[in-house]
């Protein structure tokens, strides 16, 4: 092990006037004030004007997206709500009578489905566990609202947050081989 | 003016020092409110950040152009200041010594306004002077005056009835048994050179014979050291030390009886700068123009009171810029600095200046 000997050899009488910190500290302070005062260099950010980048991979709030085609990915399984940890996912299904899914090879989509976001933890739990990939973790950050009840997000305003996602079109082919099947012999793409 | 004539002597010195009274101490309550202000911009300067720029009451959309700067410069932050400490609950904890409780921040305003009463702010205006009350034994007025601030500061220690609190009032007498001899001791020299207690003469003095910090260099370090201590700024700011005893001797404290600590702490910076300018740095003359003497003119007199604002703003900035540039002192540190380094060379320069003028 090496061993460094620290100085510390007494203060010159000249170091224990406290002159030199008093005028260190004087060209540091007035070099900053100056700095700030006629060049700008704040490095604070007036934040609701202002804002940061939010990085790729954030966890934001967690959003319902449509599909390529503007469809509802969800097919109220239900999975979202049973992993959700801090309980902030309801969703009601259809039921048997229910409104049929408005994509085309999906049985189900929920007839409601709200999160608490003054539950919500973004953990991202959901998006993890959603076999639909029709849920989330975007962007925003800053969920403000005048109510408890106006903190509860329904279906109809998580689609409209979450917008479209078309990157992972998980039953585009499948669809298509499945329509390809009614006509024989199946062709391939 | 004119009917101003047929009132007697004392009623004319009891209505003028009334509308005096009055005056300044308007201006040292919008001083010390404005104090806080510059105080927030100046740190948040040095520290790289923007400071209070977002106060912007109704009438500011019809101020053409200035109107936002003033804004971005915070000058309406003062107002929601004084507004948020009236609106805030007052309260008192269950388990303080209540009396003393509500005492002690009364005890601390009250010397610091006090201090004012002696200050020449200005030469005269009209046939009046510019000082509240013409002692002719000013500055023992005012050493007996300020050291009962820290009576109110360890008041509040001991009523507060918690731990930190108690601590800020402990060291805040330790603190004021370490500097105020070396205080007093500062001051005699510029006595020994002026001849008299009343800061008029010795105001007057400087104007003949040019001010004491080029004469009394020592005695100036000595004492401005010790007026930071007097004031519980930083370095100094033992009873207080947010960083470790959370708020010190007012931890307790909340709403107007907290602000009333606050206005005692730059009331103190005030006068204290006051004191300075006129010990050290020639009160309300300005050397080399006409401002030197007394003058009839009302303007002239007006003047004056400007010259002297100006200088105590100096002093003031001074206070709030070397808060953001130096740690604080432990205790004992304070209390070696003022007795063995201070006290022995305050000593020194009174025994100098009484050799100087002897002969």
């Amino acid at each position: 092990m090496s061993t460094k000997v620290v100085d510390r050899s007494p203060l010159t009488f000249y170091e224990r006037t406290y002159l030199p910190a008093i005028l260190g500290g004087l060209k540091v302070t007035a070099k900053h004030f100056a700095d700030t005062v006629f060049k700008g260099k704040s490095v604070t950010m007036q934040y609701p004007e202002e804002r940061w980048v939010v990085p790729e991979g954030y966890r934001g709030a967690p959003y319902l997206v449509k599909d390529q085609d503007g469809a509802t990915k969800c097919v109220s399984c239900q999975l979202c709500e049973f992993v959700c940890p801090p309980k902030a996912i309801r969703i009601t299904p259809p039921g048997a009578e229910g409104q049929p899914a408005d994509r085309r090879n999906a049985e189900k989509m929920p007839k409601e489905f709200e999160i608490n976001m003054l539950r919500c933890i973004f953990c991202g739990m959901c998006q993890e566990v959603c076999p639909e990939e029709a849920i989330f973790l975007q962007k925003d950050y800053s969920l403000t609202g005048e109510s408890r009840t106006e903190m509860v997000f329904n279906k109809e305003k998580l689609l409209k947050l979450g917008g479209t996602h078309a990157g992972i079109q998980k039953w585009k082919h499948k669809l298509e081989e499945a329509e390809a099947q009614e006509t024989f012999p199946v062709q391939t793409r | 003016m004119e009917s101003l004539q047929y009132l007697s002597p004392t009623t004319q010195f009891v209505l003028f020092s009334a509308l005096k009274i009055l005056v300044v101490f308007g201006v040292v309550m919008t001083g010390v409110a404005y104090a806080v202000l510059v105080e927030r911009k100046v740190s948040a300067w040095i520290q790289d950040r923007v400071g209070p720029n977002r106060t912007s009451p109704f009438f500011v959309d019809y101020i053409p152009v200035i109107g936002p700067f003033l804004v971005r410069l915070g000058i309406f932050q003062p107002m929601a200041d004084g507004l948020k400490f009236m609106l805030k609950e007052d309260f008192t904890p269950n388990y303080v010594r209540k009396v003393y409780f509500w005492l002690a921040p009364a005890i601390t305003v009250v010397p610091a306004l006090m201090t004012v009463a002696v200050i020449p702010f200005g030469s005269t205006l009209g046939s009046e002077k510019m000082v509240i009350a013409d002692l002719n034994v000013g500055i023992l007025y005012t050493f007996g005056i300020v050291s009962l601030g820290v009576y109110g500061i360890v008041l509040a220690g001991y009523a507060s009835n918690s731990k930190y609190p108690f601590l800020g009032g402990i060291r805040s007498s330790a603190q004021m048994i370490s500097y105020e001899i070396a205080m007093g001791l500062s001051v005699v020299p510029i006595f020994l050179l002026s001849e008299s207690l009343n800061l008029g003469d010795i105001v007057k003095y400087q104007a003949d014979h040019g001010w004491m910090i080029l004469k009394q260099p020592v005695a100036f370090v000595i004492f401005l050291i010790a007026a930071f201590a007097e004031t519980n700024r930083l370095p100094f700011d033992l009873p207080e030390s947010e960083t470790e005893l959370v708020g010190g001797y007012h931890t307790e404290y909340s709403s107007m009886k907290f602000a009333l600590f606050f206005l005692g702490e730059y009331a103190n910076m005030i006068a204290s700068s006051a004191m300075m300018v006129t010990l050290f740095c020639g009160g309300w003359t300005l050397p080399g123009t006409l401002l030197s003497t007394p003058s009839a003119s009302f303007l002239v007199g007006l003047l004056h009171i400007g010259v002297f604002l100006a200088k105590m703003a100096v002093f003031m900035v001074v206070f709030i810029w070397v808060r953001w540039m130096l740690p604080r002192f432990r205790y004992d540190q304070l209390m070696d600095i003022g007795w063995r380094r201070f006290i022995p060379v305050a000593l020194a320069n009174i025994l100098l200046t009484a050799v100087v003028v002897a002969l």
